[in-house]
């Protein structure tokens, strides 16, 4: 629970009083507008704005000193993405060892092609232990098949129990941060939430109200039939579910419920425990600053023998929901890398000023504006990567180095390419392309605009607000056009240039001719020289690092379709058949 | 040897004094570069709006422009990257990617080419003013130009360099993202000006006119009396100054 004076993963309080405007339908999944109408609202909401700024400021200070203080980030980086890059394009492999491992310990494996069939099997299993309560730790995958909602048609009451979740889950709202869930809202807000919830009057304080809700989740922690998890990281070598957290709550969901199911994307595997440490060193440092989670629960099967505590059974719902279908696509099967950190909405400029309920999904900021249409298979083609200026910071803050600028530029070519644009933008794209595809048309079409915006020109600038100024001129002024191009000047410059030429300065000489026979030889060898881009490895299927057999295939694709085969084949499964009651010897289907 | 100027299609038309500025300072090492008319624009514009096919018609004009040069140089950050990132844009007609490369290779952002090609980190220049520098996105996280232009200008005489704060953030022009999402993006700007002014400082120098016209614009509209300028304009003031 939240200890004050601690940092508490779910939970931030304003400082200021300002309250903020909520829109009743805004940050639910009823909200059906325009990514650029949810962003218009939400700069409108000062308060809005000034918590996610200071917010993702201090996680992003957080960030910074403690990668500095692990020191060699970027080596950890490449690491963390190697081997990322490595378990994806071996999913199909490291998944059935996983589910081998976690068998064999004890837990039911289920494997869910959508949303709805992980909903389908947890209702069963609840149905199964008779449940009426279920309390549940943070998971965003479970936001993602909105399990809660289908838990509570189904009879049973699912109650968040980290202290952000929990919040949001009475205001009915979606998370707006990857690891923050109520960063919008302040003190007064949560106090409001609670007072009605606890049916009196609590005050806007922290200490309050951390504890009415802490006293209130104790009752639930001892009633609930059921725990629901998610999952950090799957150790594939052992069959076990690491969870990550602050606040203790996965630990209580985790050993009192005589159930517990456990929701993990399919991605979300580590092949051993190596490599976790891999995860756990770029992880917290990257979402919050801290050199770990308060707790790290590795969690290899239900209550054992001697165990005092921990589930009778332990179901892990493994979910596919659009994943798989990354697989093989040559850019975005590098979105399965992510470890869900949230660093890229700390780094994004978007991000901090529009908030994440602008962004529409289960998923904000840079990583969410992928996830949502990669996953959905761009379902409505909405504007939502429209919201980026590409300025590559959330690449640059991601831990496994996920090129999101790069994947924000293909979903607008896949949506152009699909015939999905505004038309008036595709006609002016092709406009740009006939003048830049020839240079007579380029210096006429420059003439012309100096012609019609000459007249518009008043003290060097333009400021009138109509067609194509409009956007730009609300709150700037943009430059006349000069009486000559460049290009135009320098056929009179280069020869005075010339004329007054002193004799190449022997240092550059020697420089650019020495730096002329390097590029050369490189030639030779066939490396290219120049600036680094991004990298671009292929990684290499590493048969020994982590002690595991891998057949000799071409990852991605493959991957694809053997996980189809797995679980379409229903050998993967552990089917809504209830299982023995004795649930110590079961798991086997 | 033949250096060749890449004008940029913003600074070729809107501009023009910065090009100017950068063939000055490049002439005074003996370099006159020249400027292949053939070029157009390096298509950054359709390229990010995912506007592929539309984006290589341009393109192909900077390929055909420099084909015969040994080194291309630009006063434009952004520009330079998208140059650097044509094998990206040309990945289904490979036929093109040899090509593609060696333009790569011989592309050069104008302050990156002072320092790393030429060797040159004090171009004599004097200009007494506080100066902060705003480091563009795609030059310094892209292309990885971060020091080179913190060395020219820690050896210009009298000029006292601010940092800014938060200097990393974006400033929010993205292209055609400040028409199709003004909103966010005059939010952005916003933002950075007020950083600008928290500087007190008299200039504000960048790599890319992209990014400064788009704060320049902003200051304007706020009636702030900061100056901005091009790297390339400021060294080369400088110098005449000297």
């Amino acid at each position: 629970m939240l200890e004050s004076g601690f940092p508490p993963c779910g939970m931030r309080f304003a400082e200021t009083e300002v309250g903020g405007v909520t829109p009743e339908a805004h940050g639910t999944s009823a909200d059906k507008g325009s990514v650029r109408q949810r962003a218009v609202r939400a700069l409108a909401d000062d308060f809005l704005r000034g918590a996610v700024k200071r917010t993702t400021e201090r996680l992003r200070a957080g960030k910074k000193s403690a990668s500095e203080d692990l020191g060699r980030w970027e080596d950890w980086r490449e690491r963390g993405r190697q081997i990322r890059l490595h378990t994806i394009a071996h999913l199909d492999h490291y998944l059935r060892v996983f589910a081998e491992n976690a068998r064999a310990n004890g837990a039911f494996v289920h494997f869910a092609d959508d949303g709805a069939e992980a909903v389908r099997i947890a209702l069963d299993i609840a149905a199964m232990r008779g449940a009426k309560t279920a309390v549940k730790s943070k998971s965003m995958v479970t936001e993602e098949i909105h399990l809660n909602a289908a838990l509570a048609s189904a009879g049973v009451e699912a109650v968040e129990t980290d202290l952000g979740e929990h919040i949001i889950q009475l205001a009915g709202e979606l998370p707006s941060h990857l690891i923050i869930p109520a960063i919008h809202k302040n003190r007064e807000q949560v106090a409001d939430l609670l007072s009605a919830d606890a049916g009196k009057e609590l005050p806007p304080d922290t200490a309050a109200l951390a504890g009415y809700v802490r006293k209130k989740l104790r009752d639930k922690f001892l009633s609930a039939e059921i725990g629901v998890t998610g999952c950090n990281f799957a150790v594939a070598e052992t069959g076990s579910v690491v969870i990550f957290e602050n606040e203790g709550n996965a630990r209580m969901v985790s050993t009192l419920p005589e159930t517990q199911i456990t929701f993990m994307g399919m991605e979300r595997i580590v092949p051993s425990w190596a490599d976790l440490e891999v995860m756990a060193s770029l992880l917290p440092r990257s979402a919050t600053g801290q050199r770990l989670t308060v707790y790290m629960s590795g969690i290899s099967g239900p209550r054992r023998g001697d165990d005092l505590d921990g589930p009778e059974q332990l179901h892990i719902i493994i979910v596919d929901n659009g994943r798989s279908r990354q697989l093989g696509d040559p850019v975005f099967q590098e979105l399965l890398n992510c470890i869900r950190c949230g660093a890229c909405l700390n780094a994004c400029p978007v991000y901090r000023h529009i908030g994440g309920h602008a962004y529409g999904g289960t998923y904000s900021g840079p990583i969410g504006a992928v996830l949502t249409p990669a996953l959905t298979d761009h379902a409505g083609w909405n504007d939502i990567a429209d919201a980026s200026s590409l300025c590559g910071a959330c690449y640059e803050a991601c831990p496994v180095k996920i090129p999101l600028h790069d994947m924000l530029v293909e979903l607008r070519r896949r949506k152009a390419e699909a015939g999905r644009s505004k038309p008036v933008e595709a006609l002016a794209m092709k406009g740009f392309a006939a003048v830049m595809a020839a240079p007579s048309r380029y210096r006429r079409a420059i003439r012309l605009a100096r012609v019609a915006v000459r007249p518009l020109s008043r003290d060097g600038g333009i400021r009138i607000r109509i067609g194509p100024f409009k956007a730009w001129n609300e709150q700037r002024i943009f430059p006349s056009l000069p009486e000559q191009t460049f290009r135009e000047r320098y056929r009179t410059l280069e020869q005075e240039l010339r004329a007054g030429l002193a004799d190449l300065d022997e240092a550059v000489r020697h420089r650019t001719e020495e730096r002329l026979m390097a590029r050369l030889m490189a030639r030779t060898v066939n490396r290219p020289g120049g600036m680094p881009d991004r990298m671009e490895t292929e990684p290499e299927p590493d048969a020994e690092r982590s002690g595991l057999p891998l057949d000799e295939r071409m990852p991605g694709e493959m991957a694809a379709t053997a996980i189809q085969d797995m679980t379409r084949s229903g050998m993967a499964r552990d089917d809504g058949k209830p299982a023995c009651n004795d649930g110590r010897e079961g798991g086997q289907s | 040897m033949k250096v060749s100027l890449f004008a940029t299609c913003l600074s070729d038309a809107l501009f023009p004094r910065v090009n100017e500025a950068m063939v000055r300072i490049l002439a005074r090492y003996g370099i006159v570069p020249d400027m292949p008319d053939a070029q157009t624009c390096c298509g950054q514009p359709a390229f990010n709006s995912g506007y592929f096919a539309e984006a290589k018609r341009a393109a192909k004009t900077l390929l055909a422009a420099f084909a015969d040069s040994d080194f291309v140089v630009s006063p434009s950050g952004s520009c330079t990257y998208m140059v650097h990132h044509y094998e990206t844009l040309f990945r289904d007609e490979p036929e093109w990617l040899d090509e593609v490369r060696r333009l790569k290779e011989k592309t050069w952002e104008f302050s990156s080419f002072l320092v790393n090609v030429l060797d040159i980190r004090d171009v004599g220049a004097t200009f007494p003013a506080r100066v902060t520098y705003h480091p563009s996105c795609h030059g310094s996280r892209l292309l990885g130009i971060r020091e080179e232009p913190l060395a020219l200008l820690s050896n210009v005489k009298g000029l006292q360099l601010v940092p800014l704060p938060m200097a990393e953030d974006c400033c929010g022009f993205g292209g055609t993202f400040a028409v199709k999402m003004g909103d966010i993006s005059t939010a952005m700007v916003g933002e950075k000006a007020d950083h600008v002014l928290e500087t007190e400082a008299e200039v504000l120098v960048g790599l890319d006119m992209g990014c400064l016209m788009n704060i320049a614009g902003h200051l304007r509209h706020r009636g702030a009396p900061v100056r901005v300028m091009h790297l390339a304009e400021l060294l080369d003031e400088g110098v005449r100054r000297a």
